[in-house]
């Protein structure tokens, strides 16, 4: 065999390999858009669900949703944020600095059922905080700890050092300098990480089912319970209730999700044009 | 032996010493980087410090304002006094000596905010929060680093929206915004063009009758054009520590240098 027909053959494989990746998400988005987008009405995105069958809409399920995520993300920030500033600007390097970044590592990679666990284990039946939005939050920032924690230390470390001596050089302090400059600077990238860990959070089912409940009330304070997008389409669709509100909502899911994905790339390549 | 004792450089200015080192050896870790430094920088003039590529200059300027502190494992033998107070005594904070002693770097750093925001950083950072003040402190910084005219409709524009050279004189006005008594500058030409140069050059001469100047450059002419005194650096062998070699008045090291090692470099036989 020639070496051209085994580089046009490589050529060929990797490229129907990059294809199937295209595929494998369209075949999901074309499946469900198709299967949802007749349930997609004002009715559907604003009313509660009734009757035996669920019918009517899921209002209460996306309110419960952006709830306990944006509950989670005020939880997570700041100490992702500062865990990272510390890690990245005071802790000298070394050991410890290693085992915290291991552990942020290990942690990301626990699968999110055990998460859950821990979260009823944790906040339900040690803390008293019952199923609700609280725990559901607290539990799901665990989750999002890692990420958020990761892609600020790797944006505090991608600021010029000779940014930072502009500073030092003027008489800042190294608080003042990573505070007023470092952070600032690197504030596009962390939005990026914290939006990238929204959208885990949004879709995630496990943790938030064994912390917030099913419960198809509306959410007003953070101890009721609730219900989330993911939980309300788990269990329309495994007891079969109602397969079409089943994919309305996994269609508002994953446009929720996309919406997401795309904000962050768009606050990325925002971030790489007014650098260059 | 080189390491001459500072005041014996003929035909010294009359200016009061700002700086006066004495005796200094500088430490990477285990690299020894310069030895016996000994020199007394003049007050009120513009002073070049010259010499090929790794002889220290930079090393040692950056321990005038304690920056080398910012670098784990560095370590300076001998005494820097400025204004007679020694700069690494025990009650000395790095912090208010880097207030006094401004430093403007080789490439432009403003930082990623408005052109405003950038000369007024200083000021906010030491507590001036008075809009009218931060106006009039914006407005004469700028104005003394030539860069006024250039940018004064444009002031909420970001700082990095400027060209290389602007950049460097908005960074020469955010030092000047904190009112430093010593300006060092570290090859801040060698990255603009050259209209840029002429106006940073002619802004050291407006400069120097209310700021002491100490400029690291690679350029001799421009060590010629723009400085009253000029020392030479020279590590003269790999591994070995930085020496001064010569120090005096600017014409005098031009056009008659006491040490051949001098003559050699500025008549560019190597370097």
């Amino acid at each position: 065999m020639g070496k051209r027909l085994t580089n046009r053959i490589a050529v060929g494989v990797l490229w129907l390999c990059g294809l199937t990746t295209v595929l494998v998400l369209g075949a999901v988005i074309v499946y469900v858009f198709v299967q949802g987008i007749g349930q997609i009405t004002p009715e559907f995105i604003l009313t509660a669900p009734h009757g035996v069958n669920a019918e009517g809409g899921i209002g209460p399920t996306i309110v419960a949703t952006i709830y306990v995520t944006g509950l989670a993300m005020l939880i997570v920030t700041p100490v992702a944020v500062l865990a990272a500033v510390y890690l990245a600007e005071y802790a000298v390097q070394g050991r410890l600095v290693n085992t915290i970044r291991f552990a942020a590592d290990t942690l990301a990679s626990v699968p999110s059922i055990v998460m859950g666990l821990f979260g009823f284990a944790l906040f339900i039946e040690a803390m008293g905080l019952g199923f609700s939005v609280l725990s559901g939050a607290l539990a799901l920032s665990f989750l999002m700890l890692p990420i958020v924690m990761r892609a600020t230390e790797e944006a505090i470390r991608a600021v010029p050092r000779f940014i930072r001596w502009g500073s030092y050089g003027l008489g800042a302090s190294k608080w003042q300098t990573v505070s007023r400059i470092v952070l600032p600077a690197a504030l596009p990238r962390i939005l990026t990480g914290l939006i990238l860990a929204m959208g885990r959070a949004v879709g995630e089912t496990a943790v938030v089912i064994f912390t917030m409940g099913q419960a198809i009330y509306m959410p007003l304070v953070p101890l009721d319970p609730g219900r989330s997008m993911t939980v309300h389409l788990y269990t329309l669709a495994m007891e079969g209730i109602n397969m079409d509100a089943a994919y309305g909502t996994a269609l508002l899911l994953m446009v929720m999700i996309l919406i997401f994905n795309l904000s962050a790339r768009w606050l990325a390549a925002r971030n790489r044009r007014l650098k260059g | 032996m080189t390491a001459m004792p500072a005041p014996a450089h003929t035909d010294a200015l009359t200016g009061a010493a700002k700086f006066s080192v004495r005796d200094l050896d500088f430490y990477y870790g285990d690299f020894h980087a310069l030895t016996g430094i000994t020199i007394d920088v003049r007050e009120n003039a513009v002073t070049a410090f010259i010499g090929p590529s790794g002889c220290g200059k930079s090393t040692f300027l950056r321990c005038l304002n304690r920056m080398n502190d910012l670098i784990p494992g560095t370590r300076i033998d001998g005494t820097i006094t400025l204004d007679g107070e020694d700069i690494y005594g025990p009650g000395v904070d790095p912090v208010d000596l880097r207030r006094r002693v401004g430093m403007i770097f080789q490439q432009p750093n403003p930082f990623p905010m408005s052109i405003y925001d950038n000369v007024a950083f200083g000021p906010r950072l030491h507590g001036i929060k008075n809009k009218a003040q931060l106006d009039e402190i914006v407005e004469q910084a700028l104005v003394r680093a030539n860069l006024w005219k250039e940018v004064k409709d444009i002031m909420g524009r970001g700082g990095l929206t400027l060209s290389g050279g602007q950049q460097q004189r908005l960074c020469i006005a955010r030092v000047l915004a904190v009112q430093p008594d010593v300006l060092l500058m570290d090859e801040p030409c060698s990255a603009i063009d050259p209209t840029s140069v002429q106006k940073v050059e002619d802004l050291m001469a407006d400069l120097k009758s209310s700021v002491t100047i100490i400029i690291v450059t690679h350029n001799m002419q421009q060590a010629a054009r723009v400085s009253d005194e000029t020392a030479f650096f020279l590590q003269e062998r790999q591994g070995e520590p930085a020496e001064l070699i010569e120090f005096g008045r600017t014409a005098e090291i031009f056009t008659s240098p006491h040490d051949r090692r001098t003559e050699d470099y500025i008549t560019g036989r190597f370097g």
